[in-house]
């Protein structure tokens, strides 16, 4: 066994989800992945033929590689997110992979939330059906910005190019009026490795790169916001010692854009003015801080700066405001309704919330809008309006997943309700209504 | 696979006409790609939680047993933390059957860093009264430490407890939570989890119920070695290869002791081996292994073709679901 080793500065890190149901191939597609590269072990592996020889099953099931828990395991269902891990020279892949079924909108939103990429499963014999076009519409929805449908089960349609041709021009056309800016369509048969990590012979025709290939090298730096620049200050470390008398580092991630000495920097919701100092780490003075590097920052002046407030530059700055309109995904069993109050926590700040109207439903597999819901229900996907105790700094979501984004945490019971998506701060209306609006022109008049 | 050049897409250049990103942070950050390297985004991921956790809880503490991924969460909270002291206290849980070795590293690293050691014991748990041994030829303490460490947080009122868990490691804690609940039991309730969504951590809970946190949640074992290496940070020596005594029980090789006693069908041999993990000795086996080095270690994880916890933790053997019934009871 050769084995070959780069120096690990070389690799970064690609998330990744993926969601499908039982027998869509996504499981032995995850199986071949992890396999091929190394990602399950030998005890694992005996582990599970064990399983499956016991329930009389022929082949060993992948699945359960990924069904974790007794119950998945005895009832042969998949309830949860579950993260696996891989890697190979030039990349550490983590993968969110998350159940199909309709009733898990919620989990497939959990695992899309901090994905760079979603790998759409296709079966070549259906082509795109609504759960795959569900899942490409949530991973548009979370602003995952690279989209890959794998055309799976080739094998069982003769590896025909004119068969992955109309999947492909029909899914195209669908998927055009989403925010997705990269999408690539790969033919491949999990079951046999076709295109998966080797290129197929089957498929000949097919010039592209293997999924592998792709995921590997799949350019992601370019998708950081390096522009607006944000830093939701998190912690405050304050030595109070005779070494450290004065020190009062902000500490925080750089959610977006680039911080360094020197820059002039504007405290939010105060509006204090004053310059970056030094921006450090407990690896000493960092030139040029970019995201999603955790730091602390030091300024020129002694301002009255805390947990919540973040800092950025005066020319680019969030809106700071206590109303929101956001689309929302519901995770509960008791339904949103107006009047109904939640905490929302946002970046490092957390207020309180109160539902002021729930404008409208989407039917996630039809896209169609209903604009007299009043509620939305558990796995539900809506617009609302809000108001909050307190301002947030907020961007619009599709410019920055990390100022746009935030959850509704129960009152009572301190669970995590719901999953928003911040459309327009204040009132306004934005771009992603016009998508809305064009998604549900193919939709069936209500 | 070799990757002979490296090449940056045009996207990327865009953004340096945009605006110029000058000098760069430290180059071992930096990967090929252009973004944060694997290892520095998963430590910038880690200082986050930990920082979030610091801000959200009244009294958090950190769970240390002087083996490997504890030994990050330490220098995470370094980075998360410094010139300041840690806003937490370091607990361990000890089962009166540790490694000396590790006992003695745990000591000196814990004094290195100024900061203050509780010692959870379970030799007291038993004196109290509050477990029993568990019937057997030389039993484990593994099983009895979740109460020691359930009475250590109710003594102490710690709110928010940090391991070293990770996903990797076991198919349950694949779908545990980076914030996992724990309910006024100590229980975990998988069914039951608070989604996580982007990095939006829900850390409000009621007095008497608890937040179990793991920041490394995401890191493999290879991360964990790669790490280490980058990092310099000293391990215990029973890491690296040593030869000992050594005797096999359940296809594993433990050492010889004052809590292990070898059977008749037990013989004992001299042999060069290594831990991967760090326990209970009474369950915790070696591997044969001549890696002596940070480097010879990471190389043999690479090649290593059984996961950590199938190699060496006899604890986890017991059924398909063995991990997922103890943490249900509160366990780490």
């Amino acid at each position: 066994m050769v084995i070959t080793m780069r120096a690990p500065g070389q690799m970064d890190l690609l998330r990744f989800s993926t969601a499908g149901s039982v027998d869509d191939g996504k499981s032995t597609l995850i199986g071949r992945l992890l396999y091929d590269s190394k990602g399950i072990f030998e005890d694992q592996l005996a582990a599970i033929e064990q399983t499956s020889r016991r329930r009389g099953n022929e082949t060993v099931d992948l699945a359960l590689l990924t069904d974790g828990l007794r119950a998945e395991r005895e009832q042969g269902i998949t309830i949860d997110v579950a993260y696996r891990y891989f890697a190979t020279p030039r990349r550490k892949f983590i993968i969110a992979d998350t159940p199909g079924h309709i009733q898990y909108t919620r989990n497939m939103v959990t695992g899309a939330s901090t994905a760079d990429l979603a790998v759409v499963l296709i079966d070549a014999r259906k082509g795109s059906l609504e759960q795959s076009r569900r899942h490409a519409f949530i991973a548009a929805l979370l602003g995952i910005p690279h989209i890959v449908v794998a055309v799976n089960k080739m094998d069982l349609v003769d590896y025909d190019e004119e068969v992955f041709e109309q999947i492909t021009s029909d899914f195209a056309a669908w998927s055009a009026k989403l925010e997705v800016h990269d999408i690539t369509f790969i033919p491949i048969s999990a079951l046999h490795g076709d295109n998966v990590v080797e290129h197929s012979n089957n498929m000949r025709w097919y010039g592209g790169p293997t999924l592998l290939y792709h995921l590997e090298h799949v350019h992601i730096a370019s998708d950081r916001n390096l522009i607006d620049n944000r830093f939701p200050v998190q912690w405050i470390i304050r030595p109070q010692t005779d070494a450290h008398h004065d020190y009062r580092g902000y500490a925080g991630q750089v959610a977006t854009g680039t911080f360094r000495a020197g820059d002039e920097v504007i405290v939010l919701p105060s509006g204090a003015r004053t310059r970056v100092a030094r921006v450090e780490t407990f690896d000493g003075e960092v030139e040029q801080a970019i995201p999603p590097m955790s730091i602390s920052m030091l300024l020129e002046d002694d301002i009255d700066i805390s947990r919540g407030d973040m800092i950025c530059r005066p020319g680019n700055k969030p809106t700071v405001t206590s109303e929101l309109d956001a689309m929302v995904c519901w995770m509960t069993d008791r339904p949103l309704e107006a009047g109904h109050r939640y905490f929302i926590k946002q970046t490092t700040r957390t207020a309180r919330a109160i539902i002021d109207d729930v404008r409208y439903r989407i039917d996630v597999n039809t896209l169609h809008r209903d604009e007299a819901a009043v509620a939305l229900h558990l796995n539900e996907i809506g617009r609302i309006h809000l108001r909050t105790s307190t301002p947030l700094l907020v961007d619009e979501y599709r410019k920055n997943r990390q100022t746009g984004s935030f959850i509704l945490i129960d009152e009572t019971t301190n669970d995590t309700v719901g999953a928003g998506m911040v459309v327009a701060p204040g009132t306004g209306s934005s771009s992603i209504d016009a998508v809305a609006d064009d998604l549900s022109e193919d939709a069936p008049a209500a | 696979m070799v990757i002979s050049t490296v090449s940056f897409d045009t996207a990327s250049t865009e953004f340096l006409e945009a605006e110029p990103l000058g000098p760069l942070p430290a180059p071992s950050e930096l990967s090929v790609h252009g973004g944060l390297s694997h290892l520095a985004a998963l430590e910038a991921e880690a200082v986050f939680i930990m920082r979030e956790v610091a801000a959200e809880f009244e009294r958090p503490v950190v769970l240390f047993s002087g083996g490997k991924d504890s030994i990050i969460l330490l220098r995470i909270a370094e980075k998360a933390f410094r010139p300041a002291k840690f806003p937490f206290p370091i607990m361990h849980v000890d089962t009166g059957h540790n490694f000396p070795e590790v006992l003695e590293f745990r000591d000196r690293r814990v004094a290195e860093l100024g900061e203050r050691l509780i010692v959870a014991s379970v030799q007291e748990s038993l004196d109290k009264g509050r477990v029993r041994e568990e019937p057997g030829h030389d039993p484990s303490r593994n099983r009895l430490q979740t109460v020691t460490l359930l009475d250590a947080i109710q003594e102490h009122q710690f709110d928010a407890v940090f391991g070293g868990g990770r996903r990797d490691e076991e198919k349950a804690r694949a779908k545990e939570r980076i914030f996992s609940f724990r309910d006024e039991f100590g229980q975990w309730e998988p069914r039951l989890q608070r989604p996580e969504l982007w990095s939006l951590y829900n850390g409000r809970i009621r007095k008497g119920q608890h937040m179990r946190v793991f920041p490394i949640s995401n890191w493999t074992e290879m991360d964990v070695w790669q790490y280490i290496q980058q990092e310099q940070l000293e391990v215990p020596p029973i890491y690296f290869a040593h030869e000992r005594e050594v005797f096999k029980r359940n296809g594993m090789w433990l050492a010889t002791g004052p809590y292990l006693h070898p059977l008749d069908d037990e013989p004992i041999s001299r042999r060069v081996v290594r831990y991967r993990t760090v326990g209970d000795m009474t369950c915790t086996g070696a591997v044969e292994s001549g890696a002596a080095t940070l480097d010879e270690i990471v190389i043999e994880t690479a090649a290593a073709r059984i996961t950590e916890r199938g190699a060496t933790r006899a604890d986890d053997s017991f059924s398909e679901t063995a991990m997922e019934d103890r943490k249900r009871e509160g366990y780490f």
